[in-house]
């Protein structure tokens, strides 16, 4: 289980958890980032916050520390794992 | 224009980035109109549709959204506009749920949500060519049949493609009233819905919708609660059994609505949508090009810097041409009304010169808006945002407070317009409060005469620039600890979370972004116009008023050798001394005496209230060399060069020092000087709390610093 601040560039993950009571969480639930759902992190912006993820066909912008109480499963069985060095 | 029949209502309802404001204009045929939703800085667009069967109903464009939990003043608005609590707004009898082809999970959850109000229904399936370049093939007719037998079509709005067909599709929607399914609440979360919506009717006395109840059991957002009048007392123990009963069932309250949206929807998909053969989007290449590490800052930088210099450069020949414009139409007026100068003045110095100082700013407008348009409508907007976010997250601000800003360094109209673009509140108010400070062109006139006046001549070219830099410099110096302290201490608004869609890369629509443009000027003209120009008249008349001739046959008198022109000049500073706001001038002086301002910097500077750049003719004026005085002029820069005091603690000494000099830019960097920004911040901030608190803060900053500036540069000269 690791924060979703912690992925890669390139890495997948599953969302194990997140806190329904933050406006954040709300939002991404609001976009379809639900429980079970597969994420990638794109990229970090240029000056390392915020970050891109992609999931359900679409892009989304967050910042780093929105992203900390983001759990997600990275052993799950997510597509190809293609972690770049950072 | 020809009003809808029998007052029929239909609300355009979809994410951002669907091109829903493309259909608009595409249904609408651009027969527009653009007002303000009462109370909030939502500007409500609605235009006349023909439904393709001679039918006419009025379309409303409602801002675009992800849901309707309330978080954001546009989200209220959808809310309250499809159920009806706009005041003076209609229903609307049709709802028309604009969705990306590309992605219809999350866009159909909008229209789920939307479904719980009950009304008709049309669904467009909006950017259909890219969904087919993506090789998406999408069953139509089962998507209609699972969502209950609403309309669903599919148009590319962008390429004017099925555009009849949604006509169609609206004709049938009224006509036939089929509402959308709706989801299945699970029994334990149903059971709380009816109790929350129940007790809310009972203690409030009002009808209660399910839809209500929903936003009331969901949201954590009081507004719906708070415009239904069920205060906290009443409503606490009600939202916390209600909550529980959710939580009992297995769900988070605050899950539960998207979780049972979502899996509704994933039945509702199923089969609907089947991938061929087809291209990946571009976007993801492009964004590792534009959003790299090293290269995307640099092309960042390239894009602004290209874009926002174009602006001056482009904007400089429409600028020159108003302003030879006005001249011409002041010199042709002018000697008709020789027999009445009081007219004369009134319409050649007042009128024309007053709407000219303002027109001579809409060409920067123009292009700021049509740059400002291209951005978001091709997608690097959001990029844009992206990359600048953490330089201004630790000010309470946010990345998409960067294109304001900087927009703010050609004119701060537009930029307060661009504001909207900000979901967050608080960095909104406070992105706003700080554009002023950035050095706007209006302020360029009065830093390239001093810089050529004096920086120049004393200290050689290499300074002139320096100084030049540093005054476009002063403010940004002074709006970054403004931002801090706003949003920190002041504002007490909850901040929103910066989550921001980076949507596919789009070409913009020529017609799209030129119209926004338009409406965009014409809203300013409109707005702001009317404000400066009552400033300019009531400025004008102060400073004509009173007029005895005797005044100017003394000047005669005592000038019986002096060339026409010498004289004219003199008589006309005479009679700017004595007027009212010369007296004003000579008696508020002393508090401009810390800075080094005489009484003729002093009238200038109060003249220059209305609009900064005011000051330079207000300085030819004052200084007898005639009101033609321009920033290069060489008649106005000799007198302001031999100027010295004539009495005081100062006397013999030259009047511009270097001190002066310095404290009267730092003072104009700073200080509020500009009637129509004033009346933006007003606007755009819901009232005159903001613009009159900006007004104090910026003047007052401008005075002390000011004052700083010439004490520290006296003692040290």
């Amino acid at each position: 289980m690791t924060p979703l601040s912690q992925l890669l560039p390139g890495q997948f993950g599953k969302l194990a958890s997140l806190n329904p009571e933050r406006g954040v969480d709300q939002r991404l639930m609001a976009l379809g980032l639900l429980p079970g759902m597969v994420l990638k992190l794109i990229r970090r912006a240029p000056l390392g916050d915020p970050l891109a993820i992609e999931f359900g066909g679409q892009v989304v912008s967050l910042r780093l520390a929105e992203a900390e109480n983001l759990i997600v499963d990275v052993s799950a069985d997510c597509p190809i794992q293609r972690p770049r060095q950072p | 224009m020809s009003t809808p029949d029998a007052g029929l209502l239909v609300a355009l309802v979809g994410n951002p980035n669907t091109g829903k404001s493309t259909l608009f204009n595409a249904l609408t045929g651009l027969r527009q109109r653009v007002g303000n939703y009462p109370g909030v800085t939502v500007a409500r667009k609605s235009g006349t549709c023909d439904l393709g069967d001679g039918q006419k109903v009025e379309l409303v464009d409602l801002p675009g959204l992800y849901s309707l939990a309330a978080a954001s003043p546009d989200e209220q608005v959808v809310i309250d506009a499809l159920s009806g609590n706009i005041a003076g707004d209609r229903r609307p009898d049709a709802v028309v749920l604009v969705v990306d082809s590309t992605n219809l999970l999350r866009n159909l959850f909008l229209a789920s949500q939307v479904a719980e109000l009950g009304r008709p229904v049309v669904i467009v399936l909006n950017q259909a060519d890219v969904a087919k370049e993506q090789g998406l093939r999408i069953d139509t007719e089962l998507l209609s049949r699972r969502l209950g037998g609403v309309p669903v079509v599919m148009s590319s709005a962008w390429k004017g493609e099925g555009i009849l067909d949604v006509r169609r599709a609206i004709a049938s929607a009224v006509a036939n009233q089929t509402p959308m399914k709706r989801v299945a609440w699970p029994t334990n979360i149903a059971a709380a819905l009816t109790d929350v919506a129940t007790a809310a009717a009972a203690d409030t006395g009002k009808p209660v919708t399910e839809a209500e109840g929903q936003r009331l059991l969901f949201d954590t957002n009081p507004s719906t609660a708070d415009r239904l009048g069920w205060t906290l007392a009443q409503r606490d123990k009600t939202l916390r059994s209600a909550r529980d009963r959710v939580r009992n069932s297995g769900y988070n309250p605050m899950a539960a609505e998207p979780l049972v949206h979502y899996a509704h929807l994933r039945i509702v998909l199923e089969g609907v949508v089947t991938e061929g053969a087809g291209k990946a989007g571009r976007s993801a290449a492009v964004d590792r090009l534009l959003l790299h590490r090293f290269l995307g800052p640099v092309l960042f930088l390239g894009i602004m810097l290209g874009f926002f210099g174009s602006v001056f450069w482009l904007a400089k020949f429409p600028m020159e041409w108003i302003q030879f414009g006005v001249d011409a139409l002041k010199g042709v007026v002018a000697p008709q009304l020789e027999a009445y100068p009081m007219l004369q003045s009134l319409l050649a110095d007042g009128i024309i010169g007053g709407v000219g100082a303002f027109l001579v700013f809409l060409p920067q407008i123009l292009i700021l808006f049509l740059f400002i348009g291209i951005l978001e409508d091709s997608g690097y907007m959001a990029r844009a945002a992206f990359i600048m976010d953490r330089l201004f997250s630790w000010c309470g601000l946010n990345g998409k407070s960067f294109v304001p800003l900087l927009s703010g360094f050609a004119c701060a109209i537009p930029s307060l317009l661009s504001t909207r673009t900000i979901e967050d509140p608080k960095a909104r108010l406070a992105t706003a409060f700080v554009v002023p400070f950035m050095s706007c062109s209006a302020r360029f006139p009065i830093y390239a005469l001093m810089c050529a006046a004096f920086i120049g001549p004393l200290y050689g070219p290499g300074w002139q620039s320096v100084v030049m830099i540093g005054m476009h410099c002063v403010g940004l110096f002074f709006a970054v600890p403004t931002a801090f302290v706003l949003t920190r201490l002041v504002l007490k608004v909850k901040p929103h979370p910066f989550v921001l869609e980076l949507p596919r890369y789009q070409m913009p629509k020529p017609r799209d972004v030129l119209w926004r443009m338009w409406q965009n000027a014409a809203e300013f003209v409109s707005k702001a116009g009317t404000v400066i120009f009552a400033i300019t008249i009531i400025v004008w008349a102060l400073s004509y008023f009173p007029r005895d001739a005797s005044v100017a046959e003394r000047i005669k008198a005592s000038n019986p050798t002096a060339a026409e022109e010498v004289v004219k000049a003199k008589v006309q500073a005479a009679y700017v001394e004595q007027s009212y706001m010369g007296r004003f001038g000579k008696a508020v002086q002393p508090i401009f005496d810390p800075l080094g301002f005489d009484w003729k910097i002093t009238v200038g500077v109060l003249a220059s209230f209305p609009a900064r750049e005011v000051i330079v003719s207000t300085l030819g004026v004052t200084y007898s060399v005639g009101e033609g005085a321009k920033a290069d002029g060489q008649h106005l820069r000799k007198a302001m060069q031999d100027a010295k005091w004539s009495e005081g603690p100062r006397a013999g000494a030259p009047i511009f020092s270097l001190a002066a000099v310095l404290a009267l830019m730092v003072f104009f960097a700073l200080c509020s000087q500009c009637g129509p920004t004033i009346a933006t911040l007003a606007q755009e901030t819901g009232g005159w709390k903001w613009a009159a608190g900006s007004f104090v803060y910026m003047t007052a900053l401008a005075w002390l610093a000011g004052t700083a500036v010439y004490q520290v540069v006296i003692r040290l000269t």
